[in-house]
Order: C-alpha cells, then sequence, then structure tokens
C-alpha cells in the first residue's frame, strides 16, 4: 500500500498507518517521535503543535492525511547538529520550562511568530501564544524566553562551593527544550504490549451488575479479557492512610463516584477504541447521590461504615478562650465563604506500563509511570498484588505535571494486576476526560470564620469551622482535616482561637492533595477578616498585617514558638513602598474614572507548614564517588517540575566542596534510590534538600578521612582522577585500588532526614512542623463593573524563603502558584460529567497572567538545607485572597464565592446597587 | 468496513456522498474534539484537497467564501468597510492554531449555539450555497440554521461556500465576544452589528445578532428598527429588545447575566460606532 509522503523536518517521510488516524498519533506511534505531546485530543491545550507548511496547527486535530506533500516540522526539527536553537537557548536561560509537558507546543508557536515578526512585542507573542496551555511557569518566563531570542551567550556554571545561590539552569532542562523527555505516555513500552481501557462509572451512585461478557469478547476478536474485580491477583483496597484503605481498584456491585471504574478491557489498542462504553453488559440501578450540601441531611445514606454521618474525620486546634476574646471585643468581623472543585489540569494525563519479570519463584512487577511518590506506589503495589516491596519496581518517567494530583495511584494498580494476570506488557494512557473524572481534586469547602480585634488593632481571637467536601474516598482528606486548623487564623499572632474542620463524604470524586491542602480555601475566608476588620478600625490593611504578623519568638495557635527565619515582617516590609504607590495610583485611576472600569488593589498573607503534619517524613539519599571519579547523587526525590532534580544537585555538590557541573544524577527508580519520601507538602527541598547535603557532607568527611586532611581542603575530581589538597600539599587517592560497592560507588556517603515535630494534642497543641514559609501578596485588579469581568493587571509577591538554592527555580515556583491562585480566583470550578474537558474547565491562557514581580525575603532557617525552606504550595495560597480584596477594594463588594466569574460578580454588583 | 476518501474532484465528492452518506471532515476542530471517546469507526469524506474552494474573492455584489476558507484566510482578506465584525471575530475564534486549520464553513455546518461565526453572518445577511449531485441551491444562513447543531443540510449535500453581500451604503459593523479568558474561550455571549449610514449621519439601516442565547443565534429586528433613522446611540436600547433572545443557565453564566452582558455589549457597540 503507498503511504502519505511529506516532508518532515527537511528530511523525507512516510506514513503507512491509517490516513483519517491523528497526525499527533501518526507522529508518536509510528515515527517514534513523541516529543509531539498529548495533552486533550481536542485543540484545547496545544501541547501537540506543530508547524504545517510553516504555521502553527494542533496535530491532533488533522488527519495524517492532511500532511501528504506537505512540510511538517516538529520540536524534534528545532535543534541543528545538536545545538540548541537560539529559541531553545533562551527557553533554558529563562527557565521557560518546569515540567517540559507544553514546551513542544510552546516552542513550536514562538517558531511560527519568529519566523514572521523577528522582533514581536509582548501582546504579539501572547497572541501567539495564546493557543497553548501551560499549568506550571504562569507564563512569564516564557514571554521573556521568546522575546529574548536575540541574545545567545548562556550564563557559566558555578565554581566548586558557589552552587547554591545561583539561577543555573534546570539540569533536565534539554531534554525539555528537544523533545527528548519523556513523560508518561512517551517511555518506550516493550513490544506486544496490550492496551487497557477502564469502563467507568457514569453515574455518581449507583448500583451494578456486570453481565455475560462471552458475546463482547466473540464480537470483538482483539479484545482478549475483561477484568473485573473477582479477577484481582492479591487485594482490592488502596488508600494513602494505612488504617484508611477505602478505595477499590474495580468497584464490587456498588459504585460512589462518577468515574469510579467498573471493569477493564484488555486487548489491541485499535479493538478496544471501537468499542462504546454501552456495548460492555452493565446493569446500572442509579441511587439518589449524596451532594456536599445534603451529606449530613437525615435522608442522606451513610456511604461508608466507618464514617457515621459521612464524617470522614475530624481537625481541631483550641487556645485559650475563643468565644470569650470573640464576645468581649473592640471590633469584630465575620464571614461564611464557599469554593468548588479545582481540578489540577496538568496538561500531562496519567500514562504508564507494566511489565512482569523474572523467572517463576523471583518474579517481580516493573511500572514505568507518572507518578510524585514512587515508594508510596510500591508499597501500595505490593499490598494490592501480595507480594513484598522488594518485588515491585517503580520507574517513575518524567512528570508533566502534578500538583498533587499524582500522589494519589491512577494507572498503576490495574497495570499491575493485568501485567501480572497475563504475563504481557500491558499500557494505558488516560484521555483527558478520563484523567479529570477518574482523579482527585482540590476540596470543595465551606467556611464560617470569625476574628476580633481590640482598639489598638491587635487580634484578639479567631474563630473558624470549615467542612471540606472529600468525596467518595478519604484520600488525603485527613490531611486536609489536619492541616487546616493549624493554618486557618492566618500567619498572625491570635492569643484565642478555635478553629476545627470535618472532612465529609459525598458521591462526587475522590478530593485529595492539591498545592496547600485546603489551606487556600481557609485563606480566602481569613484574609478577609483581616481587612474587614483594618476598615473597622480605620487602619491601613497592610499596617493592620504588620501589627499582627507572626515573627521570631512568637507562638502560633498550635503553642509552638517560632525559632529564626520567621519572615513575615520582612515581606511586609518589602512590600509596604510597593503598596503605598499601588493604591494610590489605583485611587488616582478610579477618581479620574468615568466608564465602568475601576481599580482596586488587595494584599493577601500566608504561612505553611512544610512538610507533614506532626508524622513523621524522612529522606534518605546516597551520594558517592565511582571508579572513574564522578560523583554520583542517588536521589529518590521526583521532579515534578519544580526543580529538585536541579536543587539536590546544588546542594549536594557545595556539601562536597565540587563544581555542580560535575554532579551525576541517579534518580526516581526504586531500585536504584532510597526513599525521599513524596514530593508534595513543600517539602522536597527542605527534607529532601537536607538529606541531600548530609550525604555530600558524609562523602566528604569520608574522602578527607581517607586523605587524613582537614576540613577546609580542597576536594578535585578530574579525568579519573581525586584529588585532595590542603596548604600547599595534594594527596591523590587511588580509586582504582578500592573496591566498588554493589553501586558502583568506591566511596559514600549517606544522609537521612526527618523533621523534628512533635503530635498535636486533642486541642491541636504541639509543634506540627518543623519550618515554616511566610508570604505576602499584593494584587491589583480591574473591574469592569457592567460585565462583572476583572482583569488581574499586576502581581507583587513577597516570599520569605529561608535561602533561594536557585532563585530562578523559586521564582518559577512562585509564577506557576500565582498562576493557579489567579485561576482558582477567577474562572476553575470543576462540575462532574460537566467539565470534564480543558474548554469547559477553564484554567488561565498566556493573556490572563500579569507581570509579576517577586521578592525574595531570605533570612535563612537554621534547620534548612544552607538556610532553604520549600516554597511549592506558599506560591500558590495568598493569591486568590490578594484578588479577592482587591476586587472588594474596587467594587466594595465582598464576594463569598470562589471562582468570582463574571455573572457572580454582576449579580453581587447589582444586587448592592 | 469504514474508509477515508479525500478527493481532488468536487463531483468525486458528490457522488461519494451521495452513495455512502460519509462524515464531512474540513479544518477538523470540530469533528476531533467529538470523538476524543471511543468509538467505532465511520466512512470520512476529507474535503480538503478539492481544487478551487479556497480563495475568498469579491463576486459583484457580494464576497465568496469557498468551503476551505479558514479563519486565518478571513483574517488575512482584506475586507471592505462594513465587514470588520468578520475581521475582528476571525481574530477571536479559538488560537492561531484553531484559526490557521478551522474553515467557516465548518463553524456554520457544526451550527452550536456558541459559534462566533454565525452572528456577523446572520447580521450580514449571509446565503449559504450548497451541493449535491443534484445540483446546487441557496438559501438564507437564517433559513439554514434550523437549531443546535441541526442544520437545513440534507446528508448528500455539502456546504459549498456562503455569498456575503457587499455593503452598498457607508457602513460599519463590529463584533464583540465575552468570555471567562483571555484566549481560547467559549463565548458567554457574542454579538455583531451592522449600520449602514446615509448621508446626515443617521443610520439608514441596522441589523444586529447575538449569540449563545438560545439554541441558536438570533437577529433583534425590534432593535434594529428602533436604530433606523437615529444615530448611533447606547440609550435607545430597551430591554424589550432582547425579547427573541431565550438564554439558560449553565458554568459560563446564568440566563439574567447573558441578558445583562448582551445589553451592556450592545450599548458598548453603538456607543463605539463612529458613522461611516
Ligand atoms: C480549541 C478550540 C477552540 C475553538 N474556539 C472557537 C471559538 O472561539 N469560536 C467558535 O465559534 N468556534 C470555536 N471552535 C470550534 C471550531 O473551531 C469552529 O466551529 C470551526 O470553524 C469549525 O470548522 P472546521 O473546518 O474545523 O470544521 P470540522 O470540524 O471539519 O467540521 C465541523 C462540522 O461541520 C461539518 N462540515 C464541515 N465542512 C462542511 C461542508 N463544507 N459541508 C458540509 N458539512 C461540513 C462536519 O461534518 C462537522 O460536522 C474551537 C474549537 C477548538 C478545538
Ligand atoms: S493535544 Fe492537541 S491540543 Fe491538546
Ligand atoms: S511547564 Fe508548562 S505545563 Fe509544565
Amino acid at each position: 500500500m503507498s503511504g502519505i509522503a511529506f516532508t518532515l523536518n527537511g528530511g523525507a517521510a512516510m506514513l503507512r498507518g491509517a490516513p483519517g488516524r491523528r497526525l499527533a498519533d501518526a507522529l508518536r506511534d509510528e515515527l517514534g517521535l513523541t516529543g509531539t505531546k498529548i495533552g486533550c485530543n481536542a485543540g484545547d491545550c496545544g501541547a501537540c503543535t506543530v508547524l504545517l507548511d510553516g504555521v502553527q496547527v494542533c496535530a491532533c486535530l488533522l488527519p495524517a492525511a492532511r500532511v501528504a506533500g506537505c512540510r511538517v516540522t516538529t520540536v524534534e526539527g528545532l535543534a541543528q547538529d545538536g545545538a540548541l536553537a537560539p529559541l531553545q537557548a533562551a527557553f533554558l536561560r529563562h527557565g521557560a520550562a518546569q515540567c517540559g509537558i507544553c514546551t513542544p507546543g510552546m516552542l513550536m508557536a514562538a517558531a511560527d511568530l519568529l519566523a514572521r515578526n523577528a522582533a514581536p512585542d509582548e501582546a504579539a507573542v501572547q497572541d501567539a501564544l495564546g493557543g497553548v496551555l501551560c499549568r506550571c511557569t504562569g507564563y512569564r518566563m516564557i514571554i521573556a524566553a521568546v522575546l529574548d531570542v536575540a541574545r545567545t551567550a548562556q550564563p557559566d556554571m558555578p565554581a566548586a562551593g558557589r552552587a547554591v545561590g545561583a539561577a543555573i539552569a534546570r539540569r533536565d532542562g534539554v531534554a525539555k527544550l528537544t523533545g527528548a523527555e519523556a513523560f508518561g505516555a512517551d517511555a518506550a513500552p516493550p513490544e506486544g504490549c496490550l492496551a487497557l481501557r477502564a469502563i467507568r462509572s457514569p453515574h455518581a451512585h449507583a448500583r451494578f451488575q456486570i453481565g455475560d461478557c462471552a458475546p463482547l469478547l466473540a464480537a470483538h476478536p482483539g479484545l482478549l479479557r475483561v477484568l473485573t474485580a473477582a479477577d484481582l491477583p492479591g487485594g482490592n483496597l488502596y488508600g494513602i492512610y494505612p488504617e484508611g484503605k477505602d478505595q477499590k481498584v474495580l468497584a464490587e456491585a456498588h459504585v460512589r463516584h462518577r468515574g469510579e471504574p467498573v471493569c477493564a478491557l484488555l486487548g489491541e489498542a485499535e479493538t478496544l477504541a471501537a468499542i462504546r462504553d454501552e456495548d460492555v453488559p452493565i446493569v446500572w440501578e442509579v441511587l439518589p447521590p449524596v451532594t456536599f450540601a445534603r451529606a449530613q441531611a437525615a435522608e442522606a445514606v451513610q456511604l461508608h461504615a466507618h464514617a457515621p454521618e459521612n464524617i470522614l474525620c475530624r481537625g481541631r486546634v483550641a487556645r485559650g478562650d475563643a468565644a470569650a476574646a470573640l464576645a468581649s471585643a473592640t471590633v469584630r468581623a465575620s464571614i461564611a465563604i464557599e469554593t468548588g472543585f479545582v481540578e489540577h489540569a496538568y496538561i500531562e494525563p496519567e500514562a504508564g506500563f507494566a511489565v512482569r519479570v523474572g523467572a517463576p519463584g523471583s518474579e517481580r512487577i516493573e511500572i514505568t509511570a507518572c507518578t510524585q511518590t514512587p515508594y508510596m506506589d510500591r508499597d501500595e503495589i505490593a499490598q494490592l498484588l501480595g507480594l513484598a516491596p522488594s518485588q515491585v519496581r517503580i520507574i517513575p518517567t518524567a512528570v508533566g505535571g502534578g500538583f498533587g494530583g499524582k500522589l494519589d495511584l491512577s494507572v498503576q494498580p490495574l497495570l499491575a494486576a493485568a501485567a501480572w494476570l497475563t504475563g504481557r506488557p500491558v499500557r494505558w494512557v488516560y484521555s483527558r476526560p478520563e484523567s479529570m473524572a477518574a482523579t482527585t481534586k482540590r476540596h470543595p469547602a465551606r467556611i464560617q470564620a470569625a476574628a476580633a480585634a481590640d482598639g489598638e488593632g491587635r487580634l484578639t481571637g479567631f474563630r473558624c469551622h470549615g467542612d471540606f467536601n472529600t468525596g467518595a474516598y478519604a484520600s488525603w482528606g485527613p490531611t486536609v482535616a489536619n492541616r487546616v486548623p493549624v493554618h486557618a487564623m492566618g500567619p498572625y499572632r491570635v492569643p484565642d482561637v478555635l478553629c476545627t474542620s470535618a472532612a465529609i463524604h459525598t458521591n462526587d470524586p475522590p478530593a485529595g492533595a492539591f498545592r496547600g491542602f485546603g489551606v487556600p480555601q481557609a485563606a480566602l475566608a481569613g484574609e478577609a477578616l483581616m481587612d474587614m476588620l483594618a476598615a473597622q478600625l480605620g487602619l491601613d490593611p497592610l499596617e493592620f498585617r504588620a501589627r499582627n504578623a507572626l515573627g521570631v519568638g512568637d507562638t502560633t495557635g498550635s503553642g509552638q514558638v517560632l525559632g529564626a527565619g520567621a519572615a513575615l515582617p520582612a515581606c511586609l516590609d518589602a512590600l509596604r513602598p510597593r503598596w503605598a504607590a499601588l493604591r494610590g495610583a489605583a485611587a488616582a485611576f478610579n477618581a479620574e474614572a468615568s466608564g465602568s472600569l475601576r481599580q482596586g488593589v488587595g494584599i493577601a498573607c500566608m504561612w505553611y507548614g512544610i512538610g507533614n503534619t506532626s508524622l513523621p517524613n524522612p529522606s534518605t539519599m546516597v551520594m558517592g564517588i565511582d571508579h572513574a571519579a564522578r560523583p554520583i547523587l542517588f536521589s529518590g526525590a521526583v521532579d515534578i517540575g519544580q526543580g529538585s532534580n536541579t536543587i539536590m544537585g546544588q546542594i549536594a555538590a557545595d556539601a562536597l566542596g565540587v563544581p555542580v557541573a560535575a554532579l551525576h544524577l541517579v534518580t526516581g527508580d526504586t531500585d536504584r534510590t532510597r526513599d525521599a519520601g513524596k514530593t508534595s507538602a513543600s517539602r522536597q527541598t527542605f527534607v529532601s534538600g537536607n538529606a541531600a547535603r548530609l550525604a555530600g557532607e558524609a562523602l566528604r568527611g569520608e574522602i578527607l578521612r581517607r586523605a587524613n586532611a582537614g576540613p577546609h581542603a580542597r576536594i578535585a575530581l578530574e579525568a579519573g582522577v581525586l584529588c585532595v589538597s590542603e596548604a600547599g600539599r595534594t594527596i591523590k587517592l587511588d580509586l582504582a585500588s578500592m573496591p566498588a560497592d554493589g553501586e558502583g560507588l568506591v566511596l559514600r556517603g549517606e544522609g537521612r532526614f526527618d523533621p523534628p515535630t512533635t503530635p498535636l494534642d486533642a486541642d491541636g497543641q504541639g509543634i506540627p512542623y518543623a519550618s515554616y514559609a511566610f508570604a505576602a501578596q499584593i494584587a491589583v485588579v480591574e473591574v469592569d463593573l457592567d460585565l462583572g469581568t476583572t482583569r488581574v493587571l499586576r502581581i507583587v509577591a513577597a516570599h520569605d524563603v529561608g535561602r533561594a538554592i536557585n532563585p530562578q527555580l523559586v521564582e518559577g515556583q512562585i509564577h506557576g502558584g500565582i498562576a493557579q491562585g489567579l485561576g482558582l480566583a477567577l474562572m476553575e470550578e470543576f462540575i462532574p460529567g460537566r467539565t470534564e474537558n480543558l474548554h469547559d474547565y477553564l484554567i488561565p491562557t498566556i493573556g490572563d497572567i500579569p507581570p509579576i514581580e517577586t521578592i525574595l525575603i531570605e533570612e535563612a532557617d537554621p534547620l534548612g538545607p544552607y538556610g532553604a525552606k520549600g516554597v511549592g504550595e506558599p506560591a500558590l495560597i495568598a493569591t486568590a485572597p490578594a484578588i479577592f480584596n482587591a476586587i472588594a477594594h474596587a467594587t466594595g463588594i465582598r464576594l463569598t464565592r470562589a471562582p468570582a466569574t463574571p455573572d457572580r460578580l454582576r449579580a453581587a454588583l447589582l444586587a448592592a446597587r | 468496513m469504514a474508509g477515508y476518501s479525500r478527493p481532488t474532484d468536487l463531483a468525486a465528492a458528490l457522488s461519494l456522498l451521495a452513495e455512502r452518506r460519509p462524515v464531512i471532515l474540513a479544518g477538523g476542530t470540530d469533528h476531533f474534539p467529538a470523538r476524543v471517546a471511543a468509538g467505532p469507526a465511520e466512512d470520512i469524506l476529507d474535503i480538503t484537497a478539492l481544487g478551487g474552494l479556497r480563495a475568498i474573492e469579491r463576486r459583484g455584489d457580494h464576497l465568496w467564501v469557498p468551503c476551505l476558507a479558514t479563519w486565518a484566510d478571513l483574517g488575512a482578506a482584506n475586507l471592505p468597510a462594513g465587514l470588520e465584525a468578520l475581521t475582528q471575530a476571525a481574530a477571536q475564534i479559538g488560537g492561531v492554531q484553531i484559526q490557521n486549520t478551522a474553515t467557516l464553513c465548518g463553524n456554520l455546518c457544526n451550527a452550536s449555539p456558541a459559534a462566533d461565526g454565525i452572528p456577523p453572518l446572520l447580521a450580514l445577511d449571509a446565503e449559504v450555497e450548497l451541493a449535491s449531485l443534484a445540483g446546487r441551491r441557496r438559501m438564507s444562513l437564517d433559513a439554514f440554521l434550523l437549531g443546535p447543531r441541526q442544520t437545513a443540510r440534507r446528508p448528500e449535500e455539502m456546504l459549498l461556500g456562503l455569498h456575503i453581500p457587499l455593503p452598498v451604503a457607508p457602513s460599519r459593523s463590529v463584533f464583540a465576544k465575552l468570555g471567562a479568558r483571555r484566549y481560547l474561550v467559549i463565548s458567554i455571549v457574542m454579538l455583531a452589528l451592522v449600520a449602514e449610514f446615509g448621508a446626515d449621519g443617521m443610520i439608514s439601516r441596522a441589523r444586529v445578532a447575538v449569540g449563545a442565547c438560545g439554541p441558536r443565534a438570533r437577529r433583534l429586528p425590534a432593535l434594529e428598527a428602533a436604530l433606523a433613522g437615529a444615530r448611533p446611540d447606547p440609550a435607545l436600547l430597551r430591554r424589550a429588545h432582547l425579547a427573541p433572545l431565550l438564554p439558560i443557565d449553565d458554568m459560563r453564566g446564568t440566563a439574567a447575566y447573558r441578558l445583562d452582558a448582551v445589553a451592556t455589549l450592545l450599548r458598548r457597540a453603538l456607543a463605539g460606532m463612529v458613522p461611516a
């Protein structure tokens, strides 16, 4: 059969598969060019953007036949002779790729623009890249990169001992720019892979029976098997908390949320794709769903035996007498707010494959998939298959965004079960609607809060209760319930507090971990109260916050006395001049305004405990030298785009005393690295960073001991030789004569760190976290009073990061967090069954994120590696409340429902007339 | 067995249509997103290789927009005064990737209540030309659009192109789209206003169409009548003029909000209209 001939990246190419399939599939599956990514298959994300005869198009919306006789350029065609194109180099220099899944699409859209307009302005860049979504970067660094292609020089790499604090390009950056980086759907599966497809409940609550599948199997020869719960080899129950495993790999007769898997089809990919859900013989008995509004009403059925009144768990922090403080205060304010589900909307849908390996008797299962938590995955899969953890190997792929959503198992259990049962490799890639329907979300919240202050503007009491919709299964619900009461009063000195929470089961999708674990929702209430109290007292909102800001030596609501590094006062000091100028400018604008536009400037503060709440969360790292004198860091910390691969290297290199450029990294394979814990709770820099530092220091100690050198000796690694020099004398260690261990190391050091915390008592008193990050952000908005639309004009963010190990990566985290906070504030609300795609569920585009000024406050945390603490979640928390406060400043309207969609804001404006 | 054909010749395409009633594929930007979920293979007629059906041209008293003309083609076409609404709409459909492949005719055939192309073309009194083996027929766009995702196209017909009457009097037009984010956004509401002006600077004839406020976009005849003979003035708008609109509540906005926003956008369109 003749094929489709075309020009691909300058060379002749031919496609022989079906002419009507998507070009993106043809490029990836037939030609192996996996640089073109698939995030949605619906034109919504732009990750698949390629150039067709020089103009940008979505490869997921074109039939392969369309390229006949045309020129196609993919990301693989940008670099020439192994050298990055100037555009790619600019992306690297500017930190424009974080996870990198959107990067090929961004590069192709930008290449199209630059070919027609060599010196575009910012508006032109936004117009040209408007069709590519990025969930990580907040777009500003991408814009900066495209505007800066003309410059070519890359900054020099730092010398030995100078890596910490240097804004070096990310270690995995080049692979992300050339299309070489392999994400879940890119990792090459072995030959003969079976495909898997889950059949999921279309109902929120139902009983079901699976009928006789024999006719279905007979009608589709490529369908090998229909897996049901009865087929699962070991257990069927999993869950985040060891004592609360409540989620089934495949449902048994009863489903509790839309999207819950009931059976799985196993066979040839084309066969599975042609089977409609309705073709599978399932009889549904639809039950009334338990909703968040009515979960505790008398008629609501109890969804789990262990959760009376559908309450999964509660959290509580109580100190002093909040009721009395509120009753006797000079000023008081109260508010009730509501938020909806928020979807992680990482551009990479979950994907991976599993293989059963080894000889009978010593068989193992290997799972290659995107994940934020390989070690938890390993233990959970072992438990599900009835294997020892050592029989499970998790090989994490690059992760195309996580934000908490890839902390829960997704493809892994069914892949593992299917591969184990059939003995054949099995691969599975979630579709976008499947990813959105089936995976966890941010908890919807209903929060009631009240705060009081005395006549001097000092907070005296705070009371708050939050109900959190944890959906059908526990997932990370307990984490949210525990974390929120600790943080709900905000980063302020409040003598009397009572903060409680409840995680409530419903027939909604499970709510799990999402950047901030409930704290962003609570901050919407708390930061509104701060503005309301300041207004009653006639105080400036920033000054009111400064008067109450937690600092060194202050006591938190949990009774913890804060040590060095608690730097909220410095954040507010840094913002003060901007605040005054921006408030003044907005007042001037509004005084002149005759039309419908009004500007507002709002501020919000936040704090965030780094790491698990009062639970151990150790990290272990190994660093060593091999025979070739290569320093190697074995890091189990998964880089989900935030940059831990780079940060761990910077820390470890400085600890050892070698240039970071010399360091080799082995990462993300449960067979080759130690447990560094999960990439969540903003813990990797602080916890694993400490482990990396300790490993580097241990290795350095070992080398110096062997060389009999003092602590300030210089270590040099050159061409297979390890030299230690000190006061004019140089000792050469003879690595060749040293025996290598199982990891090929002749010298090694190990580091382990577990943040010192204590359990919380029944009143939530204790030391829940060893370190806290603080921040304050200013948002400037422009509201169109007649349409209810809000445009954010500018964000100024001051973040206490302890020490910025890599300022560019830290800024990248802050930008990305702000973009997600902006989405939460203005447009994001997931509605099961209605917004399971990226055109009905809206995340900010490149045109929605304003210029961001970041101010890094570096007051070292004595416990942090080189003083550093986490920033991943802190970046997001203050943004939405700052925007809500800015809207209130612009309009006088205090919105109590997020997101502030145009119809909601307009309705509130009309009601206030 | 489902097949894929991509003929270069219209007659071949039309006989295929007559014989097998395949699904027509143009830019694919509505086609593929509707097929993210699994489904059996279909017969596909890819019309993009048909010759002579891409170039937008002036033909006598109208503009001819053939079925393969994309939104980007339209945006790059140097349209005469009075058709600005089309240029403005072309820049606001999806993102650049979508504009580069999506066709106007696909937008009309898909007949989404939220199709941005429909209000300007309705307001401009566009006509569609349909072709089948039996011959060609023309009808007004208004008659072509039956309801949400329903058109008067017969299964053996394809839409050959659009006839857009060229302005006869000095004219201005404007397109306004409201969405909840900057790019790639399904409209909460959108509208087009076309005004012809007399020598006195008064509107001699006005045409207004509004979309995403009901099963299909609607003209507003009462408003058009009220504007005729007047200067463009936001104060002329009355609530009653919006009576043909029947919006619903959905995740993009409530029905009440939609009507309110349409009124605001109409007032702005009138206020911004400088007589031609
Ligand atoms: C990310 C994204 C953003 C979008 N944004 C917008 C937007 O802002 N505004 C908007 O209005 N739309 C938008 N769309 C929808 C879509 O791009 C438009 O409707 C587009 O104009 C459709 O044209 P097409 O050529 O791609 O149609 P196709 O997908 O090829 O076809 C659409 C339908 O029309 C039929 N058809 C096409 N051509 C003919 C013909 N000549 N004769 C008979 N039947 C035909 C097809 O069978 C199909 O049913 C968006 C789509 C995506 C994916
Ligand atoms: S995969 Fe093509 S746009 Fe998302
Ligand atoms: S870097 Fe853009 S989506 Fe991750």
